[in-house]
C-alpha cells in the first residue's frame, strides 16, 4: 500500500498545538487590541485549520491532484467572501473604507 | 462475503492504490462543495457583521464562552481520537480501532449535549429569532436578531453534520468489530476521518467568530 502512516506521537503533537492555539485565541479575545483582535483571531483559526488539513487529514502526503483540489477550495472561498465583502463595504458605508478614501469623499461631497 | 474483497479492488480500477486515491479525491471533492456550502453562511456573517459591528458584539456577549471553549476542546480531542482510529486501522489493531471510534463518537455526543443546553438557554432568554424574541434595546434588536439567526443557522447546520458524523461512526464501529478494516483496506475509516476533521475545522472558525467577538 502507498498509504502514508503517520505515527501517533505526531497526532498528539498536533493535538497539543491545537489546544494551545485554542487557549491563546480565547485569552487574546479578552484583551482590547482594537481591529487587531479580529486579525489575530482569524490568523489563529487559519493556523489551526492548516494543521488539521495537513496532518489529521493527511494532505501533506496526498497526491498532487488531491492537493490542487484542496487549494482550489480555499481559493474559491476567498473569492466568494472577499468579492462579496468588497461590494458591501463600498456600497453601504463609504465612510468605512480603509485609507480614508471614503472619509475624504464624504467630506468633499457637499462642497 | 465482504471479507473476501479485502485488499482487492473493483474491476474498473487498475489496482488497490488507484482505488484508494480515487476514494480520497472523491471525498475531498465532496468537502470542497461543503466548503462553498458553509462559505455562503460565512459570507452572510461577514456582510452583516461589517454593517452592524456593535449589535453583533453585544449579541455575541450573551453566548457562553466557557461552554464554547469547552466544546472546542471536546471537538479537537475527538479529532485526535479519529486520527488515532485511522492509525489503528492502518496498522491492523482491531481492538484499538474500535476503542478510538467509540471515544470519537462519545466526544461527538458530548459536544451535541452541551449544544442542547446552550440552545435551551437561548429559548429561556428569548434570544431565538421570531415573535418571542426580546432585546432590551429596541433600536438594535433587529440587528441582534440577525446575529442570532446566523448563530442558529451556522451552529445548527454544524450540529446536523455532527449527527450525520455519529451515524457514520456507528457504521464504522459495527464494521470494525467484525474486522472489516485493516492495513489492506482502511479507506472507509480514512475518508470518514476526512469528513469528521472537516466538521472540526468549521467549528474552529465558528467558535471565535460567534463566541469571541466583543469580549474585551
Amino acid at each position: 500500500m502507498s498509504t502514508h502512516v503517520i505515527a501517533p506521537r505526531v497526532y498528539v503533537g498536533i493535538f497539543l498545538a491545537l489546544m494551545v492555539f485554542t487557549a491563546l485565541t480565547t485569552w487574546v479575545a479578552f484583551i482590547d487590541l482594537g481591529p487587531l483582535n479580529v486579525v489575530i483571531m482569524l490568523v489563529i483559526a487559519f493556523l489551526k485549520a492548516s494543521l488539521v488539513v495537513l496532518f489529521f487529514m493527511h494532505a501533506r502526503y496526498e497526491s498532487q491532484l488531491t492537493r490542487v483540489t484542496i487549494v482550489a477550495a480555499v481559493f474559491w472561498l476567498f473569492v466568494l467572501i472577499v468579492i462579496s465583502a468588497s461590494d458591501v463595504f463600498m456600497r453601504a458605508r463609504p465612510e468605512a473604507l480603509p485609507l480614508g478614501i471614503g472619509a475624504r469623499s464624504a467630506v468633499m461631497g457637499p462642497g | 462475503m465482504a471479507e473476501a474483497v479485502h485488499g482487492a479492488h473493483a474491476h474498473h480500477f487498475d489496482d488497490a492504490v488507484q482505488q484508494r486515491e480515487a476514494a480520497t479525491l472523491g471525498m475531498w471533492i465532496f468537502l470542497v462543495t461543503e466548503v462553498m456550502f458553509f462559505g455562503g453562511l460565512f459570507t452572510a456573517y461577514v456582510t452583516y457583521r461589517a454593517l452592524y459591528p456593535d449589535a453583533f458584539a453585544h449579541a455575541s456577549h450573551h453566548l457562553d464562552v466557557v461552554l464554547g471553549t469547552f466544546n472546542t476542546a471536546v471537538l479537537i480531542t475527538s479529532s485526535l481520537t479519529m486520527a488515532l482510529a485511522v492509525y489503528a486501522a492502518q496498522v491492523g489493531r482491531r481492538g484499538r480501532l474500535v476503542a478510538c471510534l467509540c471515544l470519537t463518537a462519545l466526544l461527538g455526543a458530548t459536544f451535541l449535549v452541551v449544544k442542547v443546553f446552550e440552545y435551551a438557554e437561548k429559548f429561556e432568554h428569548h434570544l431565538v429569532p421570531g415573535p418571542a424574541f426580546s432585546w432590551p434595546e429596541t433600536a438594535e434588536a433587529p440587528n441582534v436578531q440577525l446575529f442570532y439567526s446566523l448563530y442558529f443557522a451556522m451552529t445548527g447546520l454544524h450540529a446536523l453534520h455532527m449527527v450525520i458524523g455519529l451515524g457514520i461512526l456507528t457504521w464504522l464501529i459495527l464494521g470494525a468489530r467484525r474486522g472489516r478494516f485493516g492495513p489492506a483496506y482502511a479507506t472507509p475509516v480514512e475518508v470518514s476521518g476526512l469528513y469528521w476533521h472537516f466538521v472540526d475545522i468549521v467549528w474552529i472558525f465558528l467558535f471565535p467568530l460567534l463566541y469571541l467577538i466583543g469580549r474585551h
